[in-house]
């Protein structure tokens, strides 16, 4: 539908005024809960938005901002926390930022001294009077009506009663959904004293345990001791050097750098980590290479038949989702119940152990990844091998040549320019194929007497996620270290794959 | 074409058919077995290849039919395969959807327009998906749980997290519809520009129909890609009601829990409609790639 044109050029402003307020509102919002850098990615990705939507010198901008935002946000900047987490000690134990953990602190609460009272709730229309009964002298009071909701702290006032109330007593059931609310409730007694819920049916005497003093340091109300931040180990400590839980989140510099190089227990699993790791992308590559070369051979020959029948079941394994196939391989190479060790138990009497023994365990990782990976290779090599011009096979027939000396001479030399390329991304792919290694082995069987689990079939990218989400202990900050490492090994594998990808192109002009 | 003739030839023929339908068995194989475990009775029944009692019980359990438990009593399985698959299927769509409408306004940009920055933005697009996500798992995991306290909806275990998490993922998307949007002639838009449409009229209405087979091909890619994701799958979801398949088949393995059998069932019911959507999405994305689109 047509618009007027000054409609549309008054709409436009309008509108953008309109969503940078509620966005600034928004923004104002998330700071206020404390998460600061959410609210500062959320301004910059506002402020963009804004200025990109309304100038007129960036139009081209406005189709990419979609598009590469998400992809800044989403993508580039989790690789760069990654890089900052890897300077933290941000672990299970050190989960919460500084302000969470000491806002913890702030709200914990103690059993003071003082009398018990049994509580229950008495309706009265559609409220509830809270009747508060002294355990040992068995006063009555009551708060006046209130409506259970919504669940915020509120302070109330109680005053002796002496007519019984009339309505049933909450069943404990409600009493279990109101829970919430219940324990936001501060009563005010008449003596002066302020009691809270510490029970399903008990209100008593609590006092909040800290209060935070000019410094920064919290008070403890219960022993009267002064709790400082300890800003290198990321716990509030007591006077005496105790640690104080909830911790926080703290920078420690290059700590985790320096225990992955000097730190026996942690350098020797992970240069062996290492070791496999090249070997296993190195040699996973040669083996796909190899059966995928010989086979797009093979189905290139000219006089064979059924080609395409062939070529349509060689290609299955790729096709089928890898979370499932390897898992049906974790099934079928079963020390006990699988399929392939009860063949090979018919067949020869043996029953090797796949997932107990470290070099069986690699072999069939090896044998899996390359019935994975093979198709992959043959349908590249097809193509390849396609574009070789026939007469150069006719010339080496016309010589005499046999087909062994026609691959070593004409086909490997001319396809494995172009390969190179893939080869590496292949390499470099397989340098981090998580999927296979969680999946199949989950990095077992382990290596032992290491300080942090680390298995003998893991990969640097597993074994960090081991670290991180597995075995106890959470170490984000050391994992998140490691893969920094990782990201370098990367980068140069990268760097090595852009030069052979631009000499191979080179080559073609 | 003969190029070689001579009489070993027969030989070599009958020696490739033989190594050739070998590693057909041995590909066939695992799946053929699938099949086969799938209907014999019990999780760990061993049998023959043809099982002598064929039992559906796994199959029910795949899909979600409460079956007799040992008491009589009827017991549903505790394994929602079917909740899984749809809600792999969920967020599928919507994050191909996604990524359809992030990658083909970015890459008319980068096919069509001059902007400060272009050629860096397109390297950096490249060296991008050079480092697989994998290796920030654990900053996805910290930045998701940082915003779920926030915003719940978009928090660790929430669908909208992973849709979120995939949405980055379109570089190597941006490159492809980039590639294809340069085999159009500019001078269609040009033409429309004259006539008077605006840069976005002439984006919407005349490049966007033309290039429909890559979008197409671009939409199964980015669903096939968000079906089999595993690592950031499996750290951002957490209920089990809330598992995409990737995510939660591997609970059929489990040392103390191992339903080897109903994991058979579970596999070809997920696996197959996949794997026919990657056969024929890959057929296709060949013709579509090849087609150009000045074709009429």
């Amino acid at each position: 539908m047509p618009m007027p044109q000054a409609l549309k050029r008054f709409l436009h402003p309008v509108l953008m005024i309109l969503l940078g307020l509620v966005g600034l509102y928004v923004v104002t919002l998330v700071y206020a809960t404390g998460e600061s850098l959410l609210a500062l990615v959320m301004l910059v990705t506002l402020a963009c938005f804004i200025w990109i939507y309304t100038s007129s010198k960036t139009y081209a901008y406005r189709y990419l901002f979609p598009g590469i935002g998400a992809a800044l946000i989403f993508v580039v900047f989790p690789m760069l926390y990654t890089v900052r987490i890897g300077f933290t000690n941000y672990s299970s134990k050190n989960l919460l930022t500084f302000n969470r953990a000491t806002q913890y602190l702030l709200e914990e609460t103690y059993r003071a001294e003082g009398a018990t009272y049994n509580s229950t709730l008495h309706p009265e229309g559609t409220r509830w009077r809270l009747r508060l009964e002294d355990a040992d002298t068995g006063a009555v009071f009551a708060t006046d009506p209130i409506v259970l909701g919504p669940d915020k702290p509120q302070t109330l006032k109680a005053t002796a009663i002496a007519e019984p109330l009339k309505g049933e007593e909450m069943p404990m059931r409600d009493l279990i959904a109101h829970q919430t609310f219940l324990k936001g409730l501060t009563v005010l007694m008449p003596d002066g004293g302020q009691i809270r819920m510490t029970g399903l049916r008990e209100f008593a005497p609590s006092r909040m345990q800290y209060t935070q003093n000019q410094d920064g340091s919290l008070t403890n109300h219960q022993d009267k001791s002064l709790l400082r931040p300890n800003l290198k180990t990321g716990f509030y400590e007591t006077p005496g050097g105790e640690a104080v839980d909830p911790g926080f989140q703290t920078d420690i510099g290059w700590q985790h750098y320096i225990d992955v190089f000097t730190d026996a227990s942690i350098r020797e699993p992970f240069v062996r980590i290492f070791v496999w790791t090249v070997t296993f992308a190195a040699l996973s590559v040669f083996f796909t290479l190899t059966l995928g070369m010989v086979l797009a051979v093979i189905l290139s020959w000219d006089a064979l038949r059924f080609r395409s029948v062939y070529r349509l079941l060689l290609f299955l394994p790729y096709a089928i989702p890898g979370f499932i196939s390897i898992l049906v391989f974790k099934g079928l190479f079963n020390n006990n119940l699988g399929e392939i060790n009860i063949v090979l138990g018919a067949l020869f009497g043996i029953k090797p152990a796949w997932f107990s023994d470290p070099f069986l365990a690699k072999a069939m990782i090896l044998i899996v990844n390359t019935w994975l990976g093979f198709p992959y290779m043959m349908v590249i090599c097809m193509g390849l091998i396609k574009a070789i011009p026939l007469d150069l096979y006719e010339a080496s027939a016309v010589a005499g040549a046999g087909p062994i000396t026609n691959f070593f001479k004409i086909t490997l030399p001319l396809i494995i320019k172009p390969l190179t390329p893939l080869l590496i991304s292949s390499f470099a792919f397989n340098f981090n194929n998580f999927v296979l290694i969680n999946l199949l082995t989950g990095g077992r069987p382990d290596i032992l007497n290491t300080s942090i689990p680390a298995g003998t079939t893991d990969l640097l990218a597993t074994y960090t996620y081991r670290i991180a989400f597995e075995d106890s202990g959470q170490k984000f900050g050391l994992a998140a270290a490691i893969s920094t490492v990782i990201f370098l090994m990367v980068a140069v594998i990268s760097m090595i794959q852009i030069r052979a990808t631009k000499i191979t192109s080179d080559d073609k002009r | 074409m003969a190029i070689v003739i001579d009489k070993s030839q027969r030989w070599r023929l009958l020696a490739a058919h033989a190594f050739l339908i070998l590693l057909c068995a041995l590909v066939i194989f695992p799946l053929v077995m699938v099949v086969s475990i799938s209907l014999r009775p019990g999780n760990f029944a061993t049998g023959t290849l043809i099982p002598e009692t064929i039992s559906l019980e796994h199959w029910r359990f795949a899909l979600g039919i409460p079956s007799p438990g040992p008491d009589g009593q009827m017991i549903k399985p505790d394994l929602p395969v079917l909740l899984w698959l749809w809600n792999s299927v969920k967020v599928a769509t919507i994050s191909a959807t996604l990524a359809l409408f992030l990658s083909t306004t970015a890459a008319y940009a980068f096919a069509r327009m001059k902007f400060v920055g272009k050629k860096a933005a397109l390297l950096g697009l490249m060296l991008m998906q050079m480092f697989p996500t994998v290796l920030a798992l654990i900053a996805i995991h910290a930045i998701f749980s940082r915003i779920g306290h926030v915003f719940p909806l978009f928090g660790v275990d929430s669908h909208w997290a992973l849709v979120l998490a995939y949405s980055g993922g379109i570089a190597l998307h941006i490159w492809t519809i980039k590639g294809f949007y340069e085999t159009i002639p500019a001078e269609i838009e040009e033409a429309a520009t004259v006539d008077g449409a605006t840069p976005w009229q002439a984006f919407w209405r005349v490049l966007l129909p033309m290039a429909l087979p890559i979008l197409m091909v671009i939409f199964l890619l980015a669903f096939i890609g968000a079906i089999i994701e595993y690592p950031q799958a499996s750290i951002l979801l957490r209920s089990q009601d809330k598992l995409t398949l990737a995510a939660g088949m591997k609970q059929f393995l489990y040392p103390q829990k191992y339903l080897w059998g109903d994991f058979a069932a579970a596999a070809i019911l997920s696996g197959l409609p996949i794997s026919i959507v990657f056969i024929l999405a890959q057929r296709w994305m060949i013709s579509g790639l090849t087609s150009g689109a000045n074709k009429g």
